[in-house]
């Protein structure tokens, strides 16, 4: 089985490009793949915990919780997140923080590399 | 030893959203992705400014006057500085009305000794084709 690592910078709200990555995410954990989801930019916005789930916007909480128990590994960009108020005591259960070399060393070994710019 | 060649292309003007910084940002992590690695191996990044993309790199920027936070300009100075391979899309310069006395070249005046290089696009091309992964931006 191979390594798929994602990156994405859309924001949890706003856009359906976070939505996308995650079942992409889930997706591949099901064939049996490693993925790793890098989350940068407004992306870090997923790694809030307490989301509130309403049917006009996107929630992915309860599905990447999830897809962790699963195996995804899911790391949110320090500074991103830092800059934007979601500090390590607001951070969902289970999603790391690193700087941006964490993604760099992901690529490294992965088989493929999907990268989701931001808006 | 092994290498990863990662592409950054960057594709969308400055400041009207964060993506062009934020490709700087990653490919200049570059340079601590050693932590993460064994021995020898290594992640090398270019960057390439392409269509409005190109508009990033005019020299002068006036950010930290306006905004209060380090121009684009900056991290195109700091790739530089940290070796990485900068190109820019000449057509796509010409495109806009610009040449090479409108960007930034060089960050001479931090120490630098890398050039940004201002290519035909099929330079650019070659480059997408050399490097194991794309990361569009």
């Amino acid at each position: 089985m191979g390594k798929l690592t994602i990156g994405c910078f859309a924001s949890l709200v706003g856009s359906t490009n976070l939505d996308f990555a995650v079942k992409l995410a889930g997706a591949a954990l099901d064939k049996g793949h490693k993925v790793d989801l890098w989350v940068s930019g407004n992306g870090t916005m997923l790694s809030l915990e307490k989301q509130r789930a309403f049917k006009d916007y996107s929630y992915l909480e309860k599905p990447v919780k999830e897809l962790m128990e699963k195996g995804l590994n899911v790391t949110a960009c320090e500074a991103c997140a830092e800059a934007r108020g979601y500090h390590d005591d607001n951070t969902l259960e289970g999603v790391k923080r690193f700087s941006m070399d964490w993604y760099l060393g992901s690529t490294f070994d992965a088989d493929r590399v999907l990268h989701i710019g931001g808006e | 030893m092994a290498t990863t060649k990662l592409g950054f292309i960057v594709q969308r003007p400055g400041y009207k959203s964060e993506n062009p910084k934020l490709a700087l940002t990653h490919a200049i992590a570059s340079q601590s992705v050693e932590i993460y690695l064994d021995d020898d191996d290594e992640v090398l990044c270019d960057v390439a400014f392409i269509g409005e993309g190109v508009l990033n790199c005019i020299k002068d920027q006036k950010a930290l006057d306006n905004y209060q936070f380090n121009s684009t300009e900056s991290h195109v100075k700091m790739a530089l500085l940290c070796d990485l391979n900068v190109l820019v899309c000449k057509e796509d310069l010409e495109k806009f009305g610009m040449s090479e006395s409108d960007i930034v070249l060089n960050a001479e005046e931090m120490g630098g000794d890398m050039d940004v290089k201002v290519v035909p696009y099929e330079e650019i091309t070659k480059m997408m084709e050399e490097v194991n992964h794309l990361l569009f931006f």
